[in-house]
This record gives structure tokens, C-alpha cells and sequence, in this order.
């Protein structure tokens, strides 16, 4: 009952709040121009066009999605100690778990709400320029499934950053560099690997472990269509598919429950 | 009955004692003030009957339960030194979120908003309000479920004379209804009428617990009396009764608690010599000042 006030009130609080304007206005403005003009390529080879504006933006949400989920959270806790909302929040017959996972959900509302207007943003876009026969909307769904739990583990990755980081500026310094990290760097160190290892054990063992570990390329391993359009792709999709759905799958669930478990633990030791 | 029990209770961070072996209690219905210099420790020791604060060493109990447990936190009013709330919110909104952790009706925190005069200004956000009236919204949250322990620090900083007075009244009808009141406060002169014990703090300790009166008797502080009378005759008083002039037609006098009704027999007999008198007993400031002065010699 106490997580649904706590999820209430920082709805209340994230419908004033600009990072949540930004995120719906930035979901709706680039999956509706990537719907427009990701046709463009195809042209007229019979390629769902659907499919073609997924693609696009999958390769668009990998980037943002992290983004939104890191800017919603990086605050939560250190925030709260830095306007000194925190103590009389304790004082009440709350637990910390409760506070963390009342706002947690509230957040992945507000994300699963931005993804999901930029997904029927882009479906009713296509539907107006194509038509609606032959389409296949599972892997709509399934994208959008799979930017929830996305937006979950970088949720809880920007909690854990709000409950260790003393001060919020600090705090939103770290995300940026996080994010940097899980979404651009990253995969340029592996890629920088592949070609060191020019096919060697690496890239057959290690490799598609270390690509799936990551939830941003998990999440873009599962939602590229790898065998009609990978060349649109990210060159690392191809290489990385070795791992399996079930094991990409199990990468995007277990970081947000690991993550969430993590912030917890970093929460519990805060004295406001 | 005990509402609050403080037994032996220290806190240490490393070698620094901010709480040293504090003992305290508090009745139901009883309000205490808690007088200290900024970092005397009252704020800790406040934080741990919450639970906020762990403590190294003693007991503390909130009707029996240990600080911090659920039941002890559904059973606290709070109101903290520098409150502050999300701006973005109303103060009905922030009341009312409030009201639901501790599962007291909605319509109980809109009550609560117009006893604390803030109904005209509940729907605007809270960003537009001024010290004062988010202390006000700060000691709606503390009233909200009628606590059993109210923990009240520094309360009445940010409001004016008259909204410290309609404070206090609201204090009176907490501890009328069995609240125990545990207050702390720089402003001392409102609390001498207003409460009915004074534990003082030093350095951690605790140096004085008792009743203002008890508490004049055990530091013996002089009875300040100042009687006017004329020009002509000021000097022919002073002769008889001792003290100085003052301002010309005036004499001050200090005596001890056991010499003031025969001090004021004298001055009865002196007649017409006397236009008035003024008794003046220690006030709570100098009680403070003598009970947390360092030097232990004096008592």
C-alpha cells in the first residue's frame, strides 16, 4: 500500500517534471521522422515497412532509452538528501524498499509511457503511408517489451548511482559517463578487440558473453531483424547473435533485478 | 504513562561525542523543552528516537518498541529544524500523500491545513511559500494521526509572534489529548509559560531535567525587585531597605528566594514611600546560562 502513495506522489512530481517532457517530446519526435524517412531506403523491395521503422528505432532506442532511464533516477535518492526531503520521509511507517520500489515504478511508467507513444506514433505512421495489410506487429510488441526492462536496469543503475553519488551534481556527472560507457564505449572497446583478435578464441568464446553481458546490446541483439535487414544494423549485431534469445533475454531481465537489489543496498546505508 | 524512555543513551562518531549518556523520559500529555546551543546534541538525540541515527550505547523506547520500528514510527509527529518539501507540490497534495502513509483519512489532512491557517493557500505549490508557511505545512504533517510522541525541533524558527503564540496553543491541545511533546527551541522566553519541564543540554550531557520552578530553587539564582518611588524620598528608601538607585526614583534589589516575603513585609511597612513594586524571579535565560555554563564550580 505504501509503495502505491510513494508511486502516486512521484507521478504527481514527474508530471511537473522536465526530464519527463523531454523524454516523451524526444520519443515522439524521433521515432515519428524515423518512421517518415527509414522507408526511404527500402523502397519498393517488399520489406515490411514496419520492420524498417523497428529497426531504425531500435538503433535509436539503445541510445535513448538509457538515456531517459538514467535521467529519471539519477536524483531519486541524492536529490531527496540534498533538499533534505529524505529524514521526514524515514520518520514515517515506510520502509526504505517500499520508497525505492514505489518510485521505481513510477518511472517505468513514465518511460513505458514515452516508449509508447513513440511506438504508436510510428505504427499509426505507417499504417497512414502503407496501409495496414501484411503488416506484423509482434515485433512491436516485442520491442516494446523489451525497452521496458531496458529502462529498468537503467533505472536501477541510476539509483544505485543517486543512493553512492553525496551530492546531485555529482551524481548526474556519473550517469553521463555510465551511459557513455554501456551504449558508446562499450561496444568500441569490443569492437577494437574483434579486430585485435582477428577471429581467434575471443571472438568465438569470449565475444558474444561479453556482448550479451551489456543489457544495451542485448536489448539490440534482440530486436534487430537480423536476417532481412542487417546490414541497416549495427556491424557488432551479426557477429554478437552467437549467444541466443533465451540468453539476451535473461541479460535484460537480471539487470534490472540485480540493479534494483544493488540500489537497495547502497540505499539502506544513507543516514539522511 | 511512558511514552518515550531515553536510558544511558550515547552516540560517538569516532572520537567525537556528540550524545554522552543521556537518561530521559516522558509522560503522557507532558511537554518538555529540550534547550541547548547549536551542536549540544539535542537534533541527535532527537534523530535517534526516530531511528534516523543508530545509537553506540543505551536504550531508548517508544511505547515500548524499539525507535525506528514501524509501530514506533506510526505512533511520531515530526516536525524537523529546516523543513522542506518537493516545490512542485501543493501543500494539500504533500498533506495528503502524507496522510496516506500513515492511513489517516484525506479529509483529516484538509482539517489539519485549516487549523494551521493554510486553507486559502493548500492548492498553490509549495515553492511559492514562505518560511513561515512551510513551517505551518511542516507541523500539519507532525499533527496527522494524533501522535502519541511529538517531536518537535526548533519549531517556531521562521514564524512571527503571533503565529508562535496560535503554535503553542496547538502544543496545549496535542498534550490535552495525552500527546507527549518533546520540543526544542533557542527562543526561551515563550517557553517559560508554555511547558512543563526544561532539560538542558551541554556538550552532549544532559545538565538539568526538571520543573522551571525546581529548577530556580536548585541554582539559587536572586530575585530581581525594583521599587519606584520619588525623587525626594528614593534616597530615604535606599537607606532602609538597602540596593541601589537606579534612573534617579528607582531602587534594585536582589535577594534569595527565602528573603522575598520578608523583603516585601519591610516594603509594605514603608507606606506611602512606595509608588510600586516589580518581582522579577530568574528568568529561563539566566537558569540556561547558569546550567550550561562550563564552569562546574559554580553549582
Amino acid at each position: 500500500m505504501s509503495t502505491l502513495t510513494i508511486a502516486r506522489l512521484e507521478l504527481l512530481i514527474a508530471r511537473r517534471n522536465m526530464w519527463v517532457a523531454t523524454s516523451l517530446v524526444l520519443m515522439g519526435l524521433f521515432s515519428s521522422v524515423l518512421t517518415l524517412a527509414g522507408g526511404a531506403p527500402s523502397g519498393t523491395l517488399g520489406v515490411d515497412p514496419l520492420l524498417i521503422a523497428i529497426t531504425s528505432i531500435t538503433t535509436l532506442s539503445v541510445y535513448l532509452i538509457p538515456l531517459i532511464g538514467l535521467l529519471l533516477s539519477f536524483d531519486t535518492i541524492t536529490g531527496e538528501v540534498d533538499r533534505g526531503t529524505l529524514a521526514l520521509s524515514l520518520t514515517y511507517p515506510v520502509s526504505r524498499g517500499e520508497i525505492l520500489l514505489g518510485k521505481f515504478f513510477a518511472h517505468l511508467l513514465v518511460l513505458g509511457f514515452a516508449v509508447a507513444v513513440g511506438l504508436a506514433l510510428s505504427a499509426g505512421l505507417t499504417i497512414w503511408k502503407y496501409g495496414s495489410a501484411d503488416l506484423n506487429y509482434l515485433p512491436l510488441f516485442k520491442l516494446f517489451g523489451t525497452s521496458l526492462a531496458l529502462g529498468a536496469a537503467f533505472l536501477g543503475i541510476g539509483y544505485i548511482i543517486s543512493a553512492l553519488a553525496r551530492q546531485t551534481g555529482v551524481a548526474s556527472g556519473i550517469a553521463i559517463i555510465i551511459w557513455l560507457i554501456c551504449v558508446v564505449l562499450y561496444d568500441l572497446g569490443l569492437l577494437a578487440a574483434l579486430v585485435a583478435d582477428g577471429g581467434g578464441v575471443f571472438t568465438k568464446t569470449v565475444f558474444p558473453w561479453l556482448l550479451v553481458a551489456n543489457p544495451a546490446d542485448a536489448f539490440r541483439l534482440i530486436n534487430m531483424p537480423v536476417d532481412t535487414v542487417s546490414t541497416l544494423a549495427s556491424g557488432l549485431g551479426g557477429a554478437g547473435g552467437a549467444s541466443g534469445f533465451g540468453v539476451q533475454m535473461a541479460s535484460l531481465l537480471l539487470w534490472p533485478l540485480l540493479a534494483l537489489g544493488l540500489a537497495w543496498a547502497a540505499f539502506r546505508r544513507i543516514e539522511p | 504513562m511512558t511514552v518515550l524512555g531515553i536510558d544511558n543513551v550515547s552516540k560517538s562518531y569516532g572520537d567525537l561525542h556528540t550524545v554522552c549518556d543521556v537518561s530521559l523520559k516522558l509522560d503522557a500529555g507532558e511537554r518538555v523543552a529540550l534547550l541547548g546551543h547549536n551542536g549540544a546534541g539535542k537534533t541527535t538525540l532527537m534523530r535517534m528516537v526516530l531511528g534516523l541515527t543508530p545509537l553506540t550505547s543505551g536504550q531508548i523506547t517508544v511505547l515500548g518498541m524499539a525507535p525506528g520500528s514501524r509501530k514506533a514510527r506510526a505512533a511520531i509527529g515530526f516536525l524537523p529544524e529546516s523543513v522542506a518539501f518537493n516545490g512542485t507540490l501543493t501543500a494539500r497534495e504533500q498533506l495528503h500523500h502524507f496522510a496516506r502513509l500513515k492511513s489517516v483519512k484525506t479529509g483529516t489532512a484538509d482539517e489539519l491545513l485549516e487549523r494551521v491557517g493554510l486553507t486559502d493557500a493548500m492548492n498553490r505549490k509549495i515553492r511559492t511559500y514562505s518560511k513561515g508557511m512551510r513551517q505551518r505545512i511542516g507541523l500539519a504533517q507532525a499533527l496527522l494521526g494524533q501522535p502519541r510522541l511529538a517531536l518537535l525541533d526548533e519549531p517556531t524558527s521562521g514564524l512571527d509572534p503571533i503565529s508562535r503564540h496560535e503554535f503553542y496553543d496547538i502544543v496545549d491541545d496535542l498534550a490535552k489529548a495525552g500527546t507527549a511533546v518533546l520540543l526544542s527551541s533557542h527562543a526561551l522566553t515563550e517557553l517559560e509559560t508554555r511547558t512543563d519541564r526544561i532539560a538542558i543540554m551541554s556538550k552532549g550531557r544532559l545538565l538539568a531535567n526538571d520543573s522551571l520552578s525546581a529548577l530556580r530553587k536548585t541554582a539559587r539564582l536572586p530575585i530581581k525587585v525594583e521599587i519606584r518611588t520619588t525623587d525626594e524620598t528614593a534616597q530615604q528608601v535606599a537607606a532602609q531597605l538597602g540596593g541601589t538607585r537606579v534612573n534617579g526614583a528607582s531602587i534594585s534589589l536582589e535577594v534569595q528566594q527565602e528573603e522575598k516575603v520578608s523583603l516585601l513585609g519591610q516594603i509594605t511597612g514603608l507606606g506611602g514611600l512606595v509608588k510600586d513594586i516589580d518581582v522579577t524571579p530568574a528568568s529561563l535565560e539566566a537558569l540556561y546560562r547558569y546550567y550550561s555554563a562550563p564552569d562546574p564550580e559554580k553549582k
